[in-house]
């Protein structure tokens, strides 16, 4: 079966040899005209004039346009309607587009597009939290709250307080594909356009309003992303509907793409968040009570941000059972990039303010950090399945074992936590029946030998002045399914051509994760058939209608189970016509090895779908899915947002130089879990890259701001991503055998996401290294550059 | 200009080249060849690496930042040529599709053409090699395995290029340092090119027109390098990895700091002239060969002057360098190695230095008997820490001179504060650099670099 085995990229061949066409590869008709936009260089204000007059004369211009000239909708915002394509007269950030230019070249509307002379009315720009808070600006009317019994009550009764608060950078996308768009005027009013985007639908649905059209006009075509990370959720709208506007204006086949540095000053970044906490714990690091309290930089419009914020808040918890918990959430409005999806979607900043708090725990409460965050682990899944939970020893291994000599930790065991009044559940009240982490944790611990690396690194920071050691661990529970439940759907078409050859389309995209092969596979496994049988094919909006995002790591989860029951009704028909013909049970046709057995007799699948097709059987079928079990309401806070939660835990060391705070990870042991993985080679690409992103979020990647609302950090020269060398010395990354315990495809879990919280122990790691320079907690902010860590030994030092 | 180069082993003859057009944009939008991509466009993300031959051998460069006439005479490979003339996969293609070391795929091309040239040098660093192709998606892991893997494969014959034998050069290609110095003379306004690393972001960032352009590359007498027992003399043409490569054995700190300065691709491009004469207070060479005693070696015309290096640099943006004056080469004495070179910033590989200080002080007997200290990033110019030398030049060399020497750097530098660092930490890690000398001579471990688990 093609199913769980380790394949190639289908790609992969295209893109060694530079023939895997993107967006800005395909061949255009003649005459196409290339755009570029005007952009606004002031953070807030009113335009009071506008001078486009050597715009429009530079060389190779053939058309302007302002928000004036735009037939339709002036929207391209993905929720609210608050992000008009062209500046409405207010302006709301740097870099917000004003105005479009179309020329002959990509260069000479570039050249042209900042000729315009335009005056404006500035105002005194929202750019940090301080700011937006004193003048309310805000998405939302007020926080979002949501809590699982008496948080403040707990702790204050609590034996010990734990309290801090941090800043939490922002992250670039960064996919090497900048943003990128070709729109091609067909006959009538319809619209091709090809779109380097993670939701062709949206694009539709946003050109079909743009032009005036219905959304059957309009046909959105993507065969592959070079890279998304949520960066191609909602930011290519922008260039989709320019590209369509200005070619149903000109008639002209029209092609948008950003160079890198506008691609960084126009579109959104991860949002950077302001977490603060407060947690009781009793004399045995048992959690009694915790209060988080998030403020969430989300830019000049709303485009994602509440969901995102949500996520944050649904992932306060990671993996621990908080008996008492209240999240509080500000969504912040500033003149500042509209903050947008990136992996994760929220839940990395929420997992980060939830680990940092144990961290500064542990180190409170002189307490292993591996120790004490497994003390608080969620009860495992087979003593909820299995048992009542107060039967069940708590959150922790066996005590009789002998750790030390197995390589995990050797501490005092604590007595058992007695499980809280509301059950295993989650502070929206999820009850939490598939944790994998108490084996995972005992599993990476042994296999990283991390007991004895951790008594080595005491013993180099005792003998090494400069140069310190540290090591941390950290885990990760990521909730799977869109929060807005009805995007939990997914639609695929099937054809089998009489030669036996598969077409296989789908509403997921493909960014570079594998999807597309991962969902081959599960066509091929469900004929029977060699994947070379099977070709993969475009997105395209006319083959598979009203799709979601490919984002929120559902891609294969949604479209694998969409493209099974296709494949499905296709084979049923096939096994019905063929049991038919030989006087068979329909159930005993098998579809094995690129053959049907029917009976004694044996087709080729080819022969068999030739067969059918005499038959007057139908060999083209639609499938379509949707999560079971989910249901959620994000202004209570309440119910099962998740089908199911994916889980990993990584261990990570680091090497700090105290005098000038620079710092590398040596060595990074990784247990991740991608249920019964549809592609191991794929799965554990998803891990290696997600880690190193994850890392480069918290350690090297920093957006700075000038007191104007000017990104500074605009180009690689000066936005520094992980290079070769970052990665880790040791890098040992390996998948944990389980299979998903909800009905998923294949029992597998979705992965694009839940690695790239395994970064998190980078950071804890530097932390740790850093407490080795004296006795307070370091509290690092993120992300760590050599000058956070090194502003952080100062304050060790006492310096500061 | 008419230029003449190879491209996948076809002459290229062009006529009227724009001087400053690219060869990644002729690539995709004059001839089709959209294997090679744009991530960036100012050399920092290595999408559009493509290899070159030439005289010295191939190597991999940046497309984006590489004009057209830079070419001439030179062999372009691609992409598109890395696979042999019937598909057949180049070894570390196939490696990396075997490692999966592709995801979206979109950096793959340029990762292609850094680990094609570097099978064909033979070179096995591949964190080196590959320090300036940026990838999103793999966390790099199994690009380095595929790297590996590939290391014992032969080099395809189709990928062994020659360059093209010697053309004749259009004269704003010179091909000497006296040709250059007359058309120089004869058009003071032109902007010279030598590695095209800085010029090329004015032409496709500020989207500046360069009117008229000298190009430097083809002037073999400004790529020399003469080590003497007295002096080490490089003309100003020579790149970055020679330069590097010379230094290995008689100032390695420095061949390292230049291991870690921009790319192999920017490397290849960059010349130690280029580095100096652009004035940039963040160039990495000044300070390094400030602390060396370098001499900058000038010519106009047939008049050549010269002065120690640090007096070239004047204020921010201005040099003593005169229209139509040019840089013949740098030199400085033949010593002792005492010299390290210290370059902070946020990543280690391909960043531009926060910080970068230069030290090189000379004990004897316990005593510190001469001192030369430089440092970049610290004020407008590349500057010297006199202040600081005069504190610690005839003190016992003890971590208590050290100590009392450090409030002097205030007296020396009043840095900036910008995206790459505060000016607290500027000035305090300039501290803890002359601290981290002093460890480093003690024999302490301090370079983060060569701690492992």
């Amino acid at each position: 079966m093609s199913v769980t085995k380790p394949l190639p990229h289908d790609a992969a061949p295209l893109h060694v040899s530079g023939t895997a066409r993107y967006v800005d590869d395909i061949p255009t008709p003649k005459g196409t005209l290339y755009l570029a936009f005007g952009l606004s260089p002031i953070a807030k204000g009113k335009i009071t004039a506008m001078d486009l007059s050597a715009v429009k004369t530079a060389d190779g211009v053939a058309m302007v346009m302002t928000a004036e000239d735009l037939p339709f909708a002036n929207d391209v915002s993905p929720s609210i309607h608050d992000e008009p394509l062209l500046s409405d007269g207010t302006v709301n950030y740097i870099g917000q587009p004003v105005f479009v230019v179309a020329a002959t070249s990509h260069l000479a509307a570039r050249k042209a597009a900042r000729l315009g002379k335009i005056d404006y009315a500035e105002e005194t720009p929202i750019l940090t939290i301080e700011d937006a808070l004193a003048a309310d600006s805000r998405f939302e009317d007020g926080p979002r709250i949501y809590a699982k019994g008496d948080a403040d009550a707990a702790i204050a009764s609590a034996a010990h307080v734990i309290e801090g608060s941090f800043e939490l950078g922002g992250q670039e996308h960064f996919y090497l594909e900048g943003q990128a768009a070709l729109a091609v005027p067909n006959e009538g009013a319809d619209m091709l356009v090809h779109s380097s985007t993670q939701h062709p639908t949206e694009i539709q649905h946003k050109v079909a309003d743009a032009l005036g059209v219905p959304m059957h006009a309009v046909r959105v075509e993507t065969r592959r992303m070079g890279g998304g990370f949520g960066g191609k959720e909602s930011q290519g709208n922008a260039l989709a509907v320019a590209c369509a506007i200005v070619a149903r204006a000109t008639g002209k086949a029209c092609k948008m793409r950003y160079d890198r540095d506008d691609d960084m000053i126009i579109t959104g970044k991860r949002h950077a968040f302001r977490i603060s906490y407060r947690a009781g714990f009793d004399d045995h690091g048992h959690i009694q009570g915790v209060s988080f309290l998030h403020h969430a930089i989300c830019g000049w419009a709303q485009d994602l941000s509440l969901p995102v914020a949500d996520r944050a808040m649904l992932h306060s918890d990671n993996a621990y059972l908080l008996p008492n918990a209240r999240i509080e959430s500000h969504r912040l409005k500033t003149n500042t990039q509209s903050a947008t999806a990136y992996r994760g979607f929220g839940g990395p900043q929420g997992m980060v303010g939830v680990e940092r708090m144990m961290d500064h725990a542990a180190h409170t409460l002189r307490i292993d950090p591996v120790e004490l965050r497994r003390r608080n682990y969620y009860e495992p899944a087979h003593a909820v399945a299995e048992q009542p939970p107060e039967e069940k020893p708590l959150g922790r291994p066996d005590p009789h074992e002998d750790l030390t000599s197995r390589g995990a930790v050797d501490t005092a065991h604590a007595p058992v936590r007695p499980l809280p009044a509301g059950g295993n559940t989650t502070p929206y009240g999820m009850e939490v029946s598939d944790f994998e982490l108490h084996g995972m944790t005992q599993a990476l611990l042994e296999s990283s030998d991390y007991a004895k690396r951790k008594a080595a690194i005491d013993k180099w920071n005792a003998e090494n002045a400069v140069v310190k050691k540290g090591i941390s661990f950290s885990p990760v529970k990521f909730g799977i399914s869109f929060t807005l439940t009805h995007l939990n759907q997914a639609g695929a078409l099937v054809h089998v051509y009489q030669d036996g050859s598969v077409h296989l389309n789908h509403g997921g995209t493909e960014m570079g994760q594998g999807l597309f092969q991962k969902v081959a596979q599960v066509a091929a496994s469900r004929f029977g058939i060699p994947l070379e049988m099977v070709k993969i094919t475009a997105t395209d909006t006319a083959k598979v209608p009203n799709t979601s995002a490919t984002a929120a790591s559902s891609g294969s989860d949604l479209n694998g189970m969409a493209v099974k029951a296709a494949c499905d009704t296709i084979r049923d028909r096939m096994a019905d016509y063929l049991a038919e013909r030989h006087q068979a049970d329909p159930a005993s046709v098998i579809f094995t090895d690129g053959h049907v057995e029917v009976g004694e007799e044996r087709y080729t699948f080819a022969e068999a779908a030739a067969l059918a097709y005499q038959g007057r059987i139908s060999l083209s079928a639609t499938g379509f899915y949707k999560t079971p079990k989910i249901e959620w309401d994000r202004i209570k806070g309440r119910g099962r947002p998740f089908f199911y939660f994916a889980y990993g835990a990584s261990i990570t060391e680091v090497a700090v130089d105290t005098l000038t705070g620079e710092n590398r990870i040596l060595r990074t042991d990784i247990l991740h879990d991608a249920g019964a993985s549809l592609n191991p080679a794929l799965d554990i690409g998803q891990v290696e890259g997600g880690y190193v992103q994850g890392a480069g979020w918290l350690t090297t990647e920093e957006l700075v701001w000038d007191g104007k609302g000017n990104l500074r950090t605009h180009a690689p020269s000066t936005y520094k991503i992980p290079a070769c060398s970052d990665r880790p010395d040791i890098f040992n990354v390996a998948l944990w055998h389980g299979e998903n315990r909800e009905d998923t495809i294949y029992r597998s879990k979705a992965v694009g996401e839940p690695p790239f919280m395994l970064g998190i122990s980078a950071w804890l790691a530097l932390s740790n290294a850093v407490a080795a320079c004296g006795d307070r907690y370091p509290a690092l902010d993120a992300p760590a550059t050599a000058e956070q860590v090194w502003h952080g030994i100062q304050k060790m030092k006492g310096d500061i | 200009m008419d230029i003449t180069f190879l491209l996948n082993g076809e002459t290229v003859e062009l006529a009227d080249v724009d001087p400053t057009a690219t060869l990644l944009d002729w690539l995709r939008e004059d001839r089709g060849l959209t294997g090679t991509k744009e991530g960036c466009n100012e050399g920092d993300c290595g999408a559009c690496t493509i290899m070159v031959t030439d005289e010295d051998g191939a190597k991999a460069l940046n497309s984006c930042i590489l004009f057209l006439p830079q070419l001439h005479g030179k062999a372009v490979r691609t992409v598109e040529g890395a696979s042999g003339p019937n598909g057949e996969a180049h070894p570390v293609q196939q490696a990396m599709v075997d490692l999966h070391g592709s995801q979206c795929g979109f950096c793959t091309p340029g990762f292609v053409m850094s680990m094609v040239a570097g099978h064909a040098t033979g070179a096995t660093d591949h964190d080196t090699q590959l320090a300036g192709n940026l990838c999103r998606c793999t966390g790099y892991a199994p690009i380095i395995r595929a790297a590996q893997a590939a290391e014992d494969q032969p080099v395809p014959v189709w990928v062994k290029d020659k360059p093209v034998a010697s053309p004749s050069s259009p004269p704003m290609l010179p091909t000497s340092s006296d040709a250059l110095a007359t058309v120089y003379a004869d058009h003071p306004e032109a902007t010279l090119v030598a590695g095209a690393t800085d010029v090329g972001l004015w032409v496709t960032k500020q989207l500046r027109d360069l009117d008229p352009v000298i190009f430097l590359n083809r002037c073999d007498d400004l790529k020399q390098i003469t080590i003497t027992d007295r002096e080490l003399r490089f003309g100003a043409m020579v790149d970055m990895n020679r330069m590097g490569d010379a230094l290995v054995d008689l100032h390695p700190s420095y061949a390292e700091m230049i291991r870690r300065y921009a790319s192999v691709q920017v490397r290849h491009a960059a010349t130690v002239g280029g580095n100096i004469a652009n004035g940039s207070p963040i160039g990495d060479n000044p300070p390094a060969l400030i602390a060396l005693d370098a001499t900058l070696h000038l010519r106009r015309g047939d008049t050549r002057r010269q002065l120690p290096l640090e007096e070239f640099f004047l204020d921010y943006g201005k040099q003593d360098r005169v229209p139509g004056e040019f840089v013949e080469a740098v030199s400085f004495p033949r010593q002792a190695d005492r010299l390290k070179c210290y370059k902070l910033s946020k990543r280690f590989d391909q960043d531009i230095s926060a910080v970068c200080g230069c030290f090189n002080i000379t004990v004897s007997d316990g005593t510190v008997t001469q001192a030369r200290i430089a440092f970049g990033g610290m004020a407008g110019i590349p500057k010297r820490a006199t202040h600081v030398e005069t504190a610690i030049i005839g003190k016992p060399w003890t971590h208590a001179t050290v100590k009392a020497a450090l409030p002097r750097f205030a007296e020396d530098f009043a840095p900036l504060t910008d995206m790459r660092a505060s000016a607290t930490y500027r000035l305090e890690t300039a501290q803890a650099l002359l601290e981290r000398y002093f460890h480093e001579d003690q024999g302490d471990v301090t370079n983060v670099l060569e701690v492992t688990a």
